[in-house]
């Protein structure tokens, strides 16, 4: 390992930027002639629009256009899309209603877009909206998933009766019945996956140009994925085509699911520039996003697990019942199907398994991924309910665990997916050493001296990552395929552009990226340029979500590099007058082998654009394209321990210490993929702990601030003990699996199941705040 | 509209603004610095903490107006030319960012921090004193980090330059 390649702690080379000021969001954008936009968003949860009037608005000062739903729907632009087709048990398709980017007839959430109002500057959009007179109908809201499939219950959309938009499942029901009735011992219990808001701390935002002479737009936008945005814009949406527009996503500030979408903002700024002739910008107050960022999670399922007289797991039955929100988001309907039900065998030879799942719309913000996408919600049901049925039968958490660890490879689950490669000993055996487990009996002792309830909970988790082969999601309904385009340009001088689909918004990909070109032919990184996040730049791309640009991503790259090393190894034979085979490249320099003969790289790549003396019928030039379509998906799994401290008196947990071991295959940068852990551990101790998005029943958002949202403090939380042992990856050429998500799908239950060890509960509610372990002291005294 | 007259990285700037114009918002669209950023509308999460007048400022809880006569330093005024700020070297050695959204403020609260305990700095005390700085990537573990090296590197410097004196 050199000492900026693949393995070495280098130092990210984007942090100059960042550190000094110069980072450039989308918010930082200035185009000339540029003007401000506030959209006019429903105060009700349901209700039907009677009468829009904008004259008022229309002559406040500044204001350049309000435009409303009705004259968007007129210049024909689209309905927005879910880009998975789900099926229910009976054959028939999802039951999806239309969203229009500006509401027409009907406003299903607060926050649903009705108006937009561009004025010269934001403060006067801000007053005008404040002068649009909408008349609303109220109708009844519905707010709980489970109350919304109840007979009478509002209806959301005319399209899905009872709201129901698909009745799904997966598995063998008659197996897991007979598994459950023929069980020596069955855990029951009802887990809830609390609402949660991704909250990037930079806001979404959107710049959409229409530039007349050209007939071209650009879109500088907050994404994850620009060239999703660009393909779905202009497929479905009618914007513009492909090559008439421009989508850009410079640099993100966090995304963690919330960015992947294709919201309605930035189809209206893009429609609008052109409507009223000047470039449209439009940042998200947070409040704005609370409202309308897409949501994560809000599962409610009940689960039985059945074991035999030897404590191993014969069979589990799930129910799950998703709230997607008012409208089918992107990628909704595949997060509580595909993602989540295919993980229900976690770490555990579960010989059969049934799920159902039932997705329902309620009048609350869209539901779709957020760190982690159903694995986390899996994840919580599988090592709780395992948690539980420890304590039933009265055997060791990490016991029940180890006797039914899958331990040889390749695995195949019940529910479709394919295990490659684990140890899942490894990171228990692992996470149990650093977390001293052996000496808990005696921290618990010493706490309940000092009047205080110690407790340790533990979770193995694992997830399926590298989003995917595309021919096999393709097979389960995905609009799109899930490959990772490359190129890779080396310039006559030597030094190294490579362009990438993948888009980095915190993960550091301008250095690993890097990293992976200095492995291979010892260019050092500042002599290496990452290129993303702007379709006139980079042909074609997936984006970034699922842990997939390390796996996927980076292969890509590694297949262009091996077109590139070929080439130029080609050359230098040619050059030196030697066999192919014999060249190696080495810090930088094209060697014979066994030889003293060599050139330098930048020779290399000057011969190539020279192309003076090049082998006979070859082309100029060093740049290779690759596109890469992942053999399977990745399984990163660890092991996560926590121990806490709760004050009787108050209800207050600490968290003593928090330790994982995870096992994420080949690693680029331990430095980087530390850092992805501590963040998603400390977005997954705010589920358990401190975040919950709650809605009356009226479908008023009680917590669209930071004042009422609970966002995880530095004080909040302890120092991370994180470690990794890992098993290489055998689908894809660099053995690596993704590290993104993993912290935030294991430590959930790690932490509720050391509050109930702690409390003697069976179960609490996620967050448990100090008002709620207080309630639950309280009712077990009582 | 209300004239405004200030220092800002060391520079004399006015301008005219709306009465109601937050100084984050003079700062980022008067004057293009844009490395202070705005991440809420409560005052909460402290993406836009500037020096002002030697003291750490949320700038979206000050009129720009309020700010005039006063001296100013942003993000973009922290480093000494090419040489970053030992908290700006700290955060990029021990990996105290990743997206970069919230660095600026944390940068700026961090050195703010620093100077108000010479007499140095424990990870509870970081902790605490990070309460009005939200960070989403991080977990904040590398962020404490930084600043408690930081700190280090800073009184090491001090003493150097106390000794240089006596």
């Amino acid at each position: 390992m050199g000492i900026e390649g693949v393995g070495a702690r280098v130092a990210r080379k984007e942090d100059k930027r960042f550190i000094t000021g110069g980072g450039r969001y989308v918010d930082d954008m200035v185009v000339p002639g540029m003007k401000h936009a506030v959209f006019v968003r429903s105060p009700h949860a349901h209700a039907q629009i009677k009468k829009i009037d904008v004259k008022r608005a229309q002559s406040m000062p500044g204001v350049i256009g309000v435009l409303t739903g009705k004259e968007l729907k007129a210049d024909g632009i689209g309905n927005l899309i879910c880009g998975w087709m789900i099926h229910s048990k009976d054959g028939s398709p999802m039951k999806m209603g239309a969203w229009s980017p500006l509401a027409v007839d009907k406003v299903r959430y607060v926050g649903d877009a009705v108006v937009i109002v561009v004025a010269d500057t934001k403060g006067q959009a801000r007053d005008a909206a404040e002068a649009v007179e909408i008349t609303y109908k109220e109708l009844k809201a519905v707010v709980d998933a489970t109350k919304a499939i109840q007979p009478g219950a509002p209806q959301v959309h005319a399209e899905a009766p009872n709201n129901l938009i698909f009745d799904w499942e997966i598995g063998d029901g008659k197996a897991t019945d007979a598994a459950i009735q023929s069980a020596a011992h069955v855990t029951r219990m009802k887990i809830v996956n609390n609402r949660l808001v991704p909250n990037a701390m930079e806001p979404r935002a959107a710049l959409g140009h229409y530039d007349k002479a050209e007939d071209h737009y650009t879109c500088w936008t907050t994404s994850q994925n620009p060239h999703v945005a660009r393909l779905v814009m202009s497929a479905f949406y009618n914007v513009a085509p492909e090559n008439k527009l421009r989508v850009i996503a410079p640099d993100v500030g966090g995304g963690f699911g919330s960015k992947i979408y294709i919201y309605p903002e930035e189809i209206v700024c893009l429609w609008a520039s052109k409507k009223t002739g000047v470039p449209v910008k439009w940042v998200a107050d947070r409040t704005e996003s609370f409202l309308a960022d897409a949501h994560g999670r809000d599962h409610v399922s009940t689960v039985e697990m059945a074991f035999d007289k030897d404590n191993r797991i014969t069979g589990l039955r799930v129910d799950t019942i998703a709230n997607l929100g008012a409208y089918m988001s992107l990628f909704s309907s595949c997060v509580p199907t595909y993602l989540y039900a295919t993980l229900l065998s976690g770490q555990y030879n579960i010989p059969t398994i049934h799920a159902n799942v039932r997705t329902v719309y309620t009048n609350t913000a869209p539901v779709d991924a957020y760190r982690g996408a159903g694995r986390p919600e899996a994840t919580y049901l599988l090592e709780r309910t395992m948690e539980t049925a420890a304590r039933e039968l009265g055997v060791s958490p990490a016991e029940l665990r180890r006797r039914n660890f899958i331990t040889s490879f390749p695995h195949q689950t019940p529910v479709i997916l394919n295990y490659d490669a684990g140890d899942y000993n490894a990171s228990l055996d692992a996470a149990m050493k650093a977390a001293d487990y052996a000496g808990f009996t005696k921290r618990k002792a010493d706490a309940a001296k000092r009047g205080k309830l110690r407790g340790i909970g533990m979770s193995c988790y694992i997830e399926a990552c590298g989003l995917a082969p595309s021919a096999a999601v393709g097979s389960l309904g995905a609009g799109v395929g899930l490959w990772e385009s490359a190129e890779v340009r080396v310039n006559a001088v030597g030094t190294i552009e490579v362009l990438t689909g993948s888009h980095s918004h915190g993960q550091g990909h301008e250095t690993t990226f890097a990293q992976l070109v200095n492995q291979r032919f010892g260019v050092p990184i500042d002599s290496v340029s990452i290129v993303h996040g702007d379709t006139d730049k980079v042909q074609m791309g997936m984006g970034t979500y699922g842990s997939r640009s390390g796996a996927v991503g980076m292969s890509a790259v590694a297949k262009a590099l091996d077109k590139v090393e070929a080439k130029a190894k080609k050359i230098a034979a040619h050059l030196l007058e030697a066999d192919e085979g014999d060249i190696v490249i080495e810090n930088g320099e094209v060697k014979v082998a066994g030889t003293d003969k060599s050139l330098p790289w930048f020779q290399v790549a000057l011969a190539a654009y020279t192309a003076h003396n090049l082998p006979s019928g070859m082309e100029p030039g060093l740049k290779e394209t690759a596109f890469y379509d992942p053999a399977n998906f990745t399984f990163p799994a660890g092991c996560y321990i926590s121990e806490v401290e709760i004050d009787p008196e108050t209800g207050v947990t600490d968290i003593i210490q928090f330790v994982a071991a995870d096992d994420f295959g080949n690693i680029i940068n331990p430095m980087i993929v530390e850092g992805q852990v501590h963040g998603g551990i400390a977005q997954g101790i705010g589920q358990a702990l401190l975040e919950g998005a709650h809605y009356d029943g009226s479908g008023q958002l009680l917590t669209a601030s930071y004042m009422d949202y609970t966002m995880p403090r530095a004080g909040d939380l302890p120092s991370f003990k994180v470690s990794t042992s890992n098993t290489p990856c055998p689908s894809n050429p660099l053995g690596i699996k993704g590290c993104g998500e993993a912290g935030a799908i294991g430590s959930p239950p790690a932490i509720i199941n050391a509050i109930t060890d702690a409390l003697g509960v069976v179960d609490i509610a996620m967050p448990a705040s100090p008002s709620t372990v207080w309630s639950a002291i309280r009712a077990k005294k009582h | 509209m209300s004239d405004v007259s200030l220092t800002v990285n060391g520079k004399r700037v006015s301008g005219s603004v709306e009465d109601r114009t937050l100084l984050v918002h003079f700062l980022r669209e008067h004057l293009g610095l844009t490395g202070t950023h705005v991440g809420c509308d409560t005052s909460q999460c402290g993406a836009c903490v500037v020096h002002v007048d030697g003291r750490a400022v949320k700038s979206c809880t000050m009129l720009a107006a309020q700010a005039s006569g006063s001296t100013i330093v942003t993000i973009e005024g922290l480093a000494n030319g090419a040489e970053l700020h030992p908290v700006q070297a700290a955060f990029k050695e021990h990996h105290g960012l990743q997206c970069g959204f919230c660095t600026p403020g944390m940068i700026m609260a961090a050195t703010d921090m620093i100077a108000r305990h010479p007499q140095g700095l424990d990870e509870a005390t970081v902790r605490a004193e990070l309460d009005g700085n939200i960070c989403r990537c991080t977990g904040y573990h590398n962020i404490v980090k930084a600043i408690l090296a930081a700190a280090q590197t800073m009184s090491k410097g001090a003493k150097g330059k106390a000794k240089q004196a006596a």
